[in-house]
């Protein structure tokens, strides 16, 4: 697979403050890629410089084999990008703003098409100012894939959505990379990262603090898991003796929750459910919890990542 | 030019969506025209040479739409545009800056020419307006007044921080001048003393120029007028392309 973006020690100050420091990675072809961290992690000035809006101190940036502050135009009619804080004129309506930024592409997708699956049909004739939160994002996003990009830029698509908006959102995301293209995204959402990223790489003040697929980096953790499920009446003291290894039971009230290493032989959940089967115990809503990427953040830089 | 062709149709639909600029450019100049011609009429008058006063109002007026336009209308939508991220956006495509500024200078313009022709005829079908110069000489000392306005337009808008600062400061030149330089009523009308601060107002260039071609006066009478507003012109062009910035 091709290398779409390589970044190599990529560093950006802001006068006495260091908002990227030596940052590397690489994005391949067909991937989306996302970077999260808390805010003034830095995912936003990386992305800036990938994009070429912004300046490196130091440091190499190649994407799609153009450094973007050599060549920008270039870079631009190739790449879509969406950005954190950016807006249209209020009184510029849906379709009119989608028949300019098309004017602006030597070969430009039809807009047309886009207004259809970008579920802004209906909307075509709304002024910008009108349009809600997911619909100007759906818009933005729109006017990223006007070029038919190879890459995408996607800097903080879902802060401010409502929950329904979000999985929209992600839905969309997914669909522009089955087409082939490949996706940068930036987020402080870690559910998002987890649930929509093949590769993440974790920023923490301005560094990268881990870089891999979000099911390596939770497994790297070597976490526990957990399996919970409620018991009628009392749970006889057997059960935790036949338990293997070092897994742990607690009790509250009637739930249980049985603690259990990470990267077992047998999966915890299999063998407690054949335990509870084998000495006829009554059970119900049983589930298993396995670390998120959140806890993965937590361990790393030992704080929350929620604000 | 596919693209600048596209921006400069958008702009205009957004000129006239926009009330409030639409109706300073287009609308309160002819609001003047019919308050004052209803006042006045437009007999002749010693004081102005044998004309009326519409005769000598429309092309004054024509300057305080050419100072209204510049001073703020472009001024405020290139500060929000900017503040509000609009700039931001367009900086993602390959557009070239250029395109967006000319996009904005044809529109103004346009719009600018507009009110000065919407005067014009006002004047000709209610108050018999009298024209004694030459088209082509009067649209020449517009088009060359307007640029220079609009430069420093593009002056301002690049050194204010937000649109509500490029309103107040748009106000605060715009409105001593409109009153000191003969655009908002004759300057036959002044005290003495008024007259000579008017002398350090760029708009009294515009009045000047455009009442002396607009009574068939030749451009050699005009050159102070001409060159400073060729100098602001440059001055304009100048500064704002370097100054210009996305954010």
């Amino acid at each position: 697979m091709d290398t779409i973006v390589k970044v190599e020690g990529l560093r950006k100050t802001y006068g006495a403050t260091v908002a990227v420091e030596d940052v590397s990675f690489e994005v391949k072809e067909g991937e989306i890629f996302g970077m999260v961290g808390p805010n003034g992690a830095g995912k936003t000035t990386t992305i800036e410089c990938l994009e070429g809006l912004r300046k490196p101190d130091a440091g190499t940036v190649r994407v799609l084999g153009i450094d973007p502050q050599r060549e920008g135009k270039s870079l631009r009619e190739r790449t879509g990008m969406q950005l954190q804080s950016s807006n249209l004129p209020d009184r510029m309506k849906v379709w009119e703003a989608l028949d300019l930024y098309a004017s602006f592409y030597p070969k430009a997708a039809n807009w047309n098409e886009l207004l259809a699956q970008l579920g802004l049909e209906e909307k075509r004739n709304a002024p910008f100012s009108k349009l809600s939160g997911g619909q100007k994002q759906r818009l933005f996003i729109a006017l990223a894939l006007l070029p038919d990009p190879t890459l995408v830029f996607l800097d903080e698509l879902t802060t401010g959505l409502d929950p329904q908006a979000r999985h929209a959102i992600w839905d969309l995301v997914r669909e522009v990379r089955l087409k082939g293209k490949t996706v940068v995204l930036t987020t402080h959402f870690m559910e998002e990262a987890e649930k929509l990223c093949d590769r993440v790489a974790i920023l923490d003040h301005g560094k990268i603090v881990a870089l891999d697929t979000p099911a390596a980096l939770i497994r790297g953790l070597g976490a526990e898991e957990r399996v919970v499920f409620s018991v009628e009446g009392v749970l006889p003291a057997g059960f935790e003796k036949a338990l293997s290894g070092e897994s742990r039971v607690e009790i509250r009230g009637g739930q249980v929750t049985v603690h259990g290493k990470n990267g077992r032989k047998v999966p915890l959940v299999s063998e407690v459910v054949s335990l509870l089967g084998g000495q006829g115990i009554q059970f119900r809503d049983l589930r298993t919890e396995q670390p998120s990427l959140e806890d993965v953040f937590l361990s790393l830089t030992g704080r929350e990542m929620r604000e | 030019m596919k693209s600048l062709l596209k921006m400069t149709w958008m702009e205009a639909k957004l000129f006239l969506r926009e009330p409030v600029g639409a109706f300073f450019t287009l609308v309160f100049p002819l609001m003047m025209l019919f308050l004052f011609g209803s006042i006045y009429g437009n007999e002749p008058q010693q004081m102005f040479g044998g004309r009326g006063t519409v005769d000598i109002s429309v092309p004054a007026y024509t300057a305080m739409i050419v100072a209204t336009t510049g001073l703020m209308g472009l001024t405020i939508t290139m500060s929000a545009y900017r503040e509000n991220g609009v700039l931001r956006r367009l900086r993602t495509t390959p557009v070239s800056p250029l395109v967006v500024l000319a996009a904005q200078v044809i529109v103004l313009f346009l719009m600018t020419t507009l009110g000065m022709v919407l005067l014009v005829i006002a004047g000709k079908l209610v108050y018999h307006l009298r024209f004694e110069g030459n088209i082509l000489s009067v649209f020449m000392g517009f088009t060359l007044s307007s640029l220079s306005f609009f430069g420093l337009g593009f002056i301002l808008a690049s050194l204010v921080p937000t649109a509500r600062t490029a309103q107040i400061v748009g106000m605060v030149l715009l409105y001593p001048m409109l009153f000191l330089s003969g655009a908002g009523f004759p300057r036959e009308l002044l005290p003495e003393a008024i007259k000579k601060i008017s002398t350090f107002l760029p708009l009294t260039y515009v009045v000047n120029l455009l009442r002396g071609l607009w009574i068939g006066e030749a451009w050699s009478q005009y050159t102070t007028e001409v060159i400073v507003l060729a100098a602001m012109l440059v001055l304009g062009i100048l500064v704002s392309v370097k100054l210009f910035r996305w954010e």
